[in-house]
């Protein structure tokens, strides 16, 4: 439904240095299927889903929607923000302070002209299982609580009735107890209203519990991607292998070393490699370091981006 | 607008309110100007403009007070109070429309100049910064005296050369604002400059502008008085022109001295006022200088 193919975004930092925070994506996400986006912070996952949104326009390469590219025309645009839906890393940030749970809700409704904006609201606010909604119409964000302000924000999308909607770290946020409830919401409105969903996040653990498929990204580029449980139980990527290595239950830590990674300088060759711990060990292949890889395909099947990726 | 808004409408100037009145000097403040302007507005009903009239002087020259003119007299035998009184309503028209206006300029150029990041923004701000350096006073001076002296282009002349300050506010508050994620939100659900600037930015300015407007009046005040004191007034009494006119009839050497007290103390009490009012204003509203959780 919402694909990316060849996307590059760069950035123009200080002193003309450009920052490349992605570089060559392709990523897809099907009808009502749920895909994480896993990377460490600054690997450009949050670049990737505001330029999914249209918020951020690429350097090249093109998003497209239902099969058509996006057009960034004011109303292509528009048409397309009740497609595509947005939810953030920080309910109490994304809400104004000054707006009631009301018209932060209605806020979408009103933008696009929807008639019968309060049973839209309603239901929105019920569907993001806040019920009954009439009784939080006069509250404000700051008489909420966090799991019940991120139930708000997700109305607001739902108040547009979109397809897909893109999660930046939608729990991050929040305390445990209530991650596993918005976590549920989410695969709820999928089975309900056939959503499909990309979720943004930095925790494996997180998209293994809702993930259909999983992409990991590093430094602008998805490395490993494929169903969760291929990527997840059985990491071909040594990236993908060091970030699994790292949760509480593993036997045996892989800690990475080198710089973190800065995309105003891509190393040559595989962009992993000065970190890479089979590289370090010796096991490392000339081409690593000198033959840039292929951009993976948009597939669903598992695919890695290595040369010494056994499979 | 539905229902729903006004209940909060409701209760917001209720806890407004609730806060204001805890600010004693903002609350003698208020009265002070309740008392100004409704004695400008109800004016009309006791005594009119022939009050200022030269040949209508009934009482003696530079009478000290008495029971007769309470205030005394000026140059030409016309009582001071009645004058003070008749005057207000110029002196206050004037501070209202001009702080207006100057807020109106200001917080227009100040929201595109903080929303159009690009080259708008540049200009804007470029032309707000040369608007800053001028000489107000001997701007509003040229200004009034090229336009000509009448109470529209006093106004004018106040207004277009006082909101470069409100404008760099407005448009430092209105970068706040849009740094926040809630614009992010709003955009993604499809909002347009129109929907972000007055859903979301004046909202927010809003109360910072109410109490820059407040201050901005006690200075328009002062600007007209000083302007009428330097020869360049709307040919109406004011204050300001009631001040001149006893400095060029020697009221300090003939010992009038409530000549030119009384209309001295007036621009000072209802400019106090204003202040008054305004810092009060500011404390309430500014979310900044709060101690409370919610804005």
């Amino acid at each position: 439904m919402l694909e990316a193919t060849e996307l590059h975004v760069e950035f123009s930092g200080r002193g003309g240095r450009r920052a490349r925070a992605v570089d060559g994506v392709n990523l897809s996400v099907g009808a009502g299927e749920i895909v994480a986006l896993v990377g460490e912070s600054g690997c450009g996952k949050t670049t990737l889903a505001r330029t999914l949104l249209g918020l951020e326009r690429p350097t090249s390469g093109r998003i497209s929607y239902d099969g058509t590219p996006l057009s960034y025309s004011g109303r292509a645009l528009r048409a397309f923000r009740r497609e595509v839906q947005l939810v953030l890393q920080d309910p109490m940030g994304s809400l104004n302070p000054r707006h009631t749970v009301y018209e932060a809700v209605a806020e979408g409704p009103r933008i696009h002209g929807l008639p019968d904006e309060e049973a839209v609201v309603a239901d929105a606010l019920a569907r993001a299982g806040l019920r009954p909604p009439e009784r939080f119409f006069q509250r404000f964000p700051h008489e909420l609580s966090g799991g019940q302000r991120q139930r708000v924000v997700i109305a607001g999308a739902l108040a547009l009735d979109p397809k897909v909607l893109i999660a930046d770290e939608p729990v991050a946020s929040l305390d445990a107890s209530v991650r596993g409830e918005i976590l549920s919401l989410l695969l709820r409105l999928r089975d309900d209203l056939g959503l499909s969903a990309l979720v943004v996040t930095h925790d494996l653990g997180l998209a293994w519990n809702i993930a259909d498929r999983v992409a990991v990204m590093y430094l602008g580029r998805i490395v490993e991607s494929g169903p969760t449980g291929d990527v997840l139980k059985n990491p071909q990527h040594p990236y993908t292998q060091a970030l699994l290595s790292v949760l509480p239950e593993s036997p045996n830590r892989i800690v990475l070393t080198g710089e973190p990674p800065d995309p105003t300088r891509i190393p040559a060759g595989c962009r992993f490699h000065p970190r890479c711990q089979l590289v370090a060990a010796g096991e490392g292949k000339p081409e690593c370091s000198t033959q840039p890889l292929q951009i993976l395909p948009a597939g669903t099947a598992a695919q890695v981006a290595c040369y010494l990726a056994t499979t | 607008m539905s229902n729903v808004t006004w209940v909060r409408r409701r209760r917001a100037i209720g806890r407004f309110w609730a806060d204001f009145r805890t600010h004693r000097a903002g609350v003698v403040g208020l009265v002070i100007l309740a008392v100004a302007v409704v004695l400008a507005l109800l004016a009309p009903l006791f005594i009119d403009a022939s009050v200022t009239n030269v040949v209508s002087g009934t009482g003696a020259k530079m009478a000290p007070p008495s029971l007769d003119d309470p205030l005394g007299t000026d140059e030409s035998g016309r009582s001071v109070l009645l004058m003070i009184w008749w005057g207000s309503r110029t002196s206050l028209l004037i501070g209202f429309l001009a702080a207006l206006l100057s807020m109106v300029i200001g917080t227009v150029l100040g929201i595109a100049a903080g929303h159009f990041r690009g080259r708008i923004g540049a200009v804007i701000l470029r032309v707000t910064d040369w608007f800053l350096v001028l000489p107000s006073l001997v701007t509003a001076l040229v200004l009034a005296a090229i336009l000509g002296g009448s109470t529209a282009t006093i106004i004018v002349a106040i207004g277009v050369t006082s909101w470069p300050s409100t404008a760099r506010l407005i448009r430092a508050q209105t970068l706040a604002v849009e740094a926040r994620p809630y614009i992010e939100r709003s955009l993604a659900l499809g909002a347009g400059h129109w929907h972000i600037t007055t859903r979301h930015v004046l909202p927010n300015v809003a109360p910072l502008l109410l109490a820059s407007t407040t201050l901005e009046v006690a200075s328009a005040i002062v600007t007209e008085s000083t302007l009428a004191f330097l020869g360049v007034s709307a040919n109406k009494t004011s204050w300001g022109t009631m001040l001149r006119g006893s400095y060029d009839w020697g009221a300090a050497t003939a010992g009038a001295w409530w000549y030119i007290l009384v209309p001295g103390l007036c621009i000072v009490t209802v400019v106090m006022a204003f202040t008054l009012c305004g810092r009060a204003l500011e404390t309430v509203l500014n979310p900044r200088l709060r101690t409370r959780a919610h804005a």
